[in-house]
């Protein structure tokens, strides 16, 4: 909330100087965003009245003027607005000046006429931003009267950034009251005189709906000028607190609200047809807001309406059909509550956000309307004349809101803030915040103001308390509690284990959104999601990915499109399955490597990554679950990925992970050109695992035996290890694949596979007798599984 | 007389010819080989010191012993002086082969090189160990919540103005994606009833986009409640954790304000430079609608909870200006936190 300082001033007047106000503010939890000075350094600006405008013998677009600077001196002035005209009053500095923006005003030769001095805009006085034209003055200002002077200058502009929970500061009455309570300085007295009405109209007004509009203050006033300008002391604190004067009646609203905090709404009385009646909108209901915009109400939103139908949203903007303008003599005005359940999110529908919605939403005094009324009739009387009726404030009091009274204890103040404060400072804290208090030994009973519905518990008398007394008040004090040993569990591995292995084989860790474009998951997954998002930010990035790989492989495809000719990159996050009824979050661990094996250099020849790279680096990890464990790697299916390229990893016969190489028709979309490895793991059942149990190692020596066999080129190597192992599995402590061949001198279809056997015996050293039996049953075993036949 | 050619003078004359002959042969062998030679020369099968032995038996018995003795002794030096010399033409082998067998040590190792942590995981690393070392526990939360527990269970209802202020990403039905990771206090406290002391870290999300959000960013929460947990206690926890994480002194400014699930509420500035304060997290004293909400008599236990953005504790630690590079995963960018 944007508000003056002069204005605030008016409320309450601390002795303290314009940052320490703003630093107090922001310490007490309404945070000072920005402090904008206003007309500094006007010295020398006076109010110049122009006599005379001439046009300028050799530029069109210049005047010469005749303005008149006060004290009887007329000087000559060559002006370049468009909207001087002769008897306008407007801002002028003589030469010797210097503007706020730095520049220093000389006598000049405009094209051969000499100028005394400037007619100044808005913007060259930094008293705004419009630089369209000089400023007109009203024609009462006193020619020669220092600017500031007049304008009341210089000023400052608080932006304060407000919490949800503080409705009641949304004026400069709410943050004064703030003010006096965080300085202990007197506030002016809020309360407005009533104005007596010369006539005895009234509008009809009719709340059929009490829970959605408990009170209606509402007036007529007839009769008024409809020529009335708003003064300037009006449309500057206006403009100081970052609204526009629009007119009369509409500036009367603004300044009231911005004052009290009480959003009104004017309308022209002679527009309306038949009474008033606020009531939620019916379906398919139209109406067209002073904005001229159509829009349809939602049925959960409250609107205005008369005979004629909706007539705008309550809380939110009026409608153009009964509008205030230029020739409007006959006002109604309306100050209603609408209870902040009825307001939240409502505007948001609508993509509107007023001054009125942030309000109302936010919740404004239930007891200001009728104040609020007598407050913009007095302002509106006094500037625009006319005769007021009598103040009609409509209640169904059952449904206004009410602060329940609460006790605050002097051992619970003590308990959540961990200091003791004196009783009398907390009893003139709060008394200084507008709490009426009852002191007994045990602590304080308090009443709530109508304004501060946001002290709902006693705990947020804790906190009124501690923060005016300070935060920085309170002491640092360590807790001393029992801290019982945490469980170190050792039934998984760490997965910062896990990356930092990663890490250490050259994989760098990323993080990409968990949200992606449904048509890249489906095409990765082969199954779409059903996470998908209502209002995503785009639709790239509309459902929870059920697969790590999508963020990876765009992460790829930009760092090679950055000229990056190696990625080798991995990402521990969840993915997301099921359904939203039962969705179900999945953390893994997934890789993509990209380009070069290892990095280019002069001791290899540059090799492109392959499946056995990668296969490497998995079975790194899947390592540092133990020997118990046992992963198979079985040929699978994917729909991402190269057909002969995948496999399922499994362990227990249960799917815990996928490697396999990216289909190039996938990569190409990718713009990725070479091969893309990648793989995925399911954290939970990869890495599960056991605490070891240790085994005596044996002190035998061991014997190597190496077979090769020619098989189909179908049986997996891992098969034919199994069968080996099978064969004397007492004996045969390893079996290694030390090649693997196909080509010349193998049939084609089949391939030979040499295996090494590490043969050892636990209790005793091992003979070639045994050694010769366990070959020939391993021998058999392949003959008879595999068809395998012995090579020489 | 024929004795006259088996005088031994003469023998003993040429023997001493011969062994100068072979020990200049030995001098002059430049390498293994020449050696070699040199060795079967005079000393192999065929040589002569070999066939003078074998004709010693020739001799009068009386001389056998003496020139026996003298062509032993021979044999027996030129063997030592062949040794030496074999043994200094082996040692010039092996220093030059040691000379040729040198690498040029600037050369690039071979293989692998070194990966890198991302660096919001780095900070969380940091932030989970500073916490655990302090009897922490870590404890994790689903990422698509339900209303109850990322609003209404947190004091949030229905229509609470702080809802607006979520951009909470929506799924049909109700679910949502978590706004921030205080949710995981609900389902702990519930889990694990209290006394309890966790923190939880993780991804959130709120539809917002621009140069200083980004939809995905990451929080940490924590959460102490037990008997006599106060605000002096939050002060002094969160004033030892900044300057550890940062490691350094720093001056702390608890400043009032509002979070819907603490009362009282504080935003935390650090003082980055001298007068200059920048926000770095949101705390306060958990409210007592929550306690009751996760089943616990606020009369009898207090406690604080604070929630930071990790992303944020990144930047300022590494120097990172641009929140979106976190996400952006360029390269470049990423292996300068190796």
């Amino acid at each position: 909330m944007k508000f003056s300082e002069k204005w605030l001033r008016e409320w309450v007047d601390p002795t303290l100087d314009t940052d320490a106000l703003a630093h107090r503010l922001t310490m007490a939890g309404h945070e000072v965003d920005a402090v904008e000075v206003q007309g500094n350094s006007l010295d020398g600006v006076v109010v110049g009245a122009v006599l005379d405008v001439r046009k300028h013998p050799d530029a069109d677009r210049l005047s010469v003027c005749q303005v008149s600077t006060g004290n009887g001196d007329i000087v000559e002035v060559v002006c370049g607005a468009a909207n001087v005209f002769t008897g306008m009053k407007s801002p002028f500095a003589p030469p010797g000046t210097t503007l706020p923006n730095g520049v220093k005003l000389r006598k000049a030769q405009i094209r051969g006429v000499e100028s005394n001095g400037m007619l100044c805009s808005a913007v060259e006085l930094g008293l705004g931003d419009d630089a369209d034209g000089i400023i007109e003055l009203p024609p009462d200002a006193t020619t020669g009267q220092a600017l500031s002077e007049y304008l009341d200058l210089p000023d400052n502009t608080f932006d304060l950034d407000l919490t949800p929970n503080r409705g009641d500061c949304f004026s400069v009455l709410g943050i004064a009251r703030e003010v006096a309570a965080i300085t202990a300085t007197p506030l002016k007295d809020a309360s407005v005189d009533a104005v007596k009405g010369t006539i005895r109209d009234e509008h009809p007004v009719e709340l059929e709906l009490p829970e959605g509009c408990p009170r209606f203050a509402g007036r007529v006033i007839r009769d008024i000028d409809s020529g009335a300008k708003s003064p300037i002391w009006m449309t500057e604190r206006l403009r100081r607190s970052g609204l526009r004067a629009i007119h009369p009646v509409v500036d009367v609203t603004n300044y009231v609200m911005l004052e009290l905090g009480q959003p009104l709404h004017a309308y022209d009385l002679r527009l309306l047809r038949g009474p008033i009646r606020p009531r939620l909108a019916k379906s398919g209901e139209k109406v067209t807001l002073l904005d001229e915009r159509e829009i349809e109400v939602n049925t959960n939103t409250l609107v205005i309406t008369d005979d004629s139908g909706p007539i705008g949203l309550a809380g939110i903007m009026g409608g153009l059909s009964t509008a205030v303008s230029d020739a409007t003599t006959d006002v109604f005005f309306e100050a209603a509550f609408w209870p902040p359940e009825f307001m939240a999110g409502r505007a948001r529908q609508y993509a509107l956000h007023t001054d009125a919605s942030l309000r109302f939403e936010r919740g404004v005094d239930p007891a200001g309307q009728a104040r609020a009324v007598e407050r913009a009739t007095a302002l509106l009387l006094d500037i625009a004349g006319g005769e007021a009726g009598p103040l009609a404030d409509h209640v169904v009091a059952d449904y206004l809101p009410k602060n329940a009274p609460l006790l605050l204890r002097k051992s619970r103040l003590k308990k959540v803030l961990g200091t003791d404060i004196e009783g009398r400072r907390v009893s003139e804290i709060l008394t200084n915040l507008g709490f009426t208090i009852t002191e007994n030994t045990d602590g304080w009973h308090v009443e709530i103001p109508s304004y501060r519905f946001d002290i709902d518990v006693e705990d947020a008398l804790v906190e009124e308390v501690a923060r005016i007394f300070g935060y920085d008040q309170i002491p640092e004090v360590t807790a001393i509690a029992e801290t019982p040993l945490a469980m170190a569990s050792e039934t998984r591995i760490d997965l910062d284990l896990v990356a930092n292995t990663l890490v250490a084989r050259d994989y760098q860790e990323v993080i990409t959104y968990s949200f992606v474009g449904q048509e890249i998951n489906t095409r990765i997954t082969g199954t779409a999601s059903k996470l998908i998002l209502t209002n995503p930010i785009s639709p790239e990035m509309s459902v929870m990915r059920s697969s790590v790989w999508p963020g990876l492989l765009a992460t790829a495809s930009s760092n090679v499109a950055r000229q990056q000719e190696r990625v080798r990159i991995f990402e521990i996050g969840k993915t997301f399955h099921g359904t939203l009824k039962a969705p179900q979050e999945v953390m893994r661990v997934a890789g993509l490597a990209y380009g070069d094996a290892v990095p280019e250099q002069w001791a290899s020849r540059a090799q492109s990554i392959d499946f056995f790279d990668v296969k490497s680096d998995v079975v790194s990890l899947l390592e540092m679950v133990g020997p118990a464990a046992k992963f198979d790697f079985i040929a699978a299916e994917h729909p991402a990925l190269q057909p002969g390229q995948v496999a399922n990893i499994l362990r227990d016969n249960g799917v815990v992970g996928v490697i396999g190489k990216i289909h190039p028709d996938i990569a190409k979309t990718f713009d990725l050109d070479k091969g893309v490895l990648v793989f995925e793991l399911n954290t939970e059942g990869a890495f599960a695992t056991t605490v070891p149990v240790a085994v005596n190692v044996s002190r035998f020596p061991m014997i190597r035996r190496d077979i090769a066999v020619v098989v189909d080129d179908k049986v997996a190597a891992a098969d034919l290890v199994a069968a080996v192992e099978s064969a004397a599995p007492e004996l045969i402590q390893n079996v290694r694949i030390f090649d693997v061949y196909r080509g010349p001198g193998i049939e084609a279809g089949l391939k030979s596979v040499a295996l090494g056997l590490i043969l050892q015996e636990t209790s005793r050293t091992l003979t070639d007798d045994d050694a010769d039996a366990a070959m020939s049953a391993a021998v058999r075993k392949l003959q008879q599984e595999f068809a395998a036949v012995l090579r020489d | 007389m024929p004795q006259a050619s088996l005088n031994p003078v003469p023998l003993m004359q040429a023997l001493s010819e011969l062994v100068a002959q072979a020990e200049s042969a030995i001098d002059s062998a430049t390498d293994l080989g020449a050696l070699d030679a040199v060795r079967v020369r005079y000393l192999g099968k065929n040589a002569e010191l070999t066939a003078r032995l074998k004709n010693l038996s020739k001799l009068p018995a009386t001389q056998r012993p003496a020139v026996g003795q003298e062509i032993n002794e021979a044999k027996k030096s030129l063997q030592q002086s062949l040794n030496a010399k074999r043994s200094a033409l082996e040692s010039e082998v092996r220093a030059y082969k040691l000379a040729v067998d040198k690498v040029d040590v600037s050369l690039p190792g071979r293989g692998l090189s070194l990966g890198g942590r991302h660096p919001v995981s780095r900070a969380a690393f940091r932030i989970e160990k500073i916490f655990r070392d302090a009897g922490f526990g870590i404890r994790t939360g689903p990422e698509i919540e339900d209303d109850f527990h990322n609003f209404t269970a947190l004091n949030i209802p229905e229509n609470h103005p702080a809802r607006a202020m979520h951009d909470t990403f929506y799924f049909p039905g109700g679910k949502l994606l978590r706004t921030h990771t205080s949710p995981v206090q609900i389902r702990s406290m519930v889990e694990e009833g209290v006394p309890i002391r966790i923190i939880a870290a993780g991804r959130v999300y709120r539809c917002d986009s621009d140069q200083t959000h980004t939809p995905m960013f990451h929080q940490v929460e924590g959460l102490v409640i037990d008997r006599g947990i106060s605000f002096a206690n939050l002060k002094a926890v969160l004033h030892q954790f900044v300057e550890n994480y940062f490691e350094r002194k720093a001056a702390l400014r608890f400043r009032a304000s509002y979070f819907p699930f603490t009362e009282p509420s504080a935003e935390v500035d650090v003082e980055w430079e001298e007068g200059k304060w920048l926000e770095i997290l949101g705390c306060g004293m958990v409210h007592p609608n929550v306690l009751e909400n996760a089943g616990v008599d606020p009369e009898e236990f207090t406690g604080y909870a604070f929630g930071m953005g990790i992303d944020r504790l990144a930047m300022l630690r590494y120097g990172v200006s641009d929140l979106r590079a976190f996400f952006e995963n360029d390269l470049r960018f990423l292996r300068q936190f190796q």
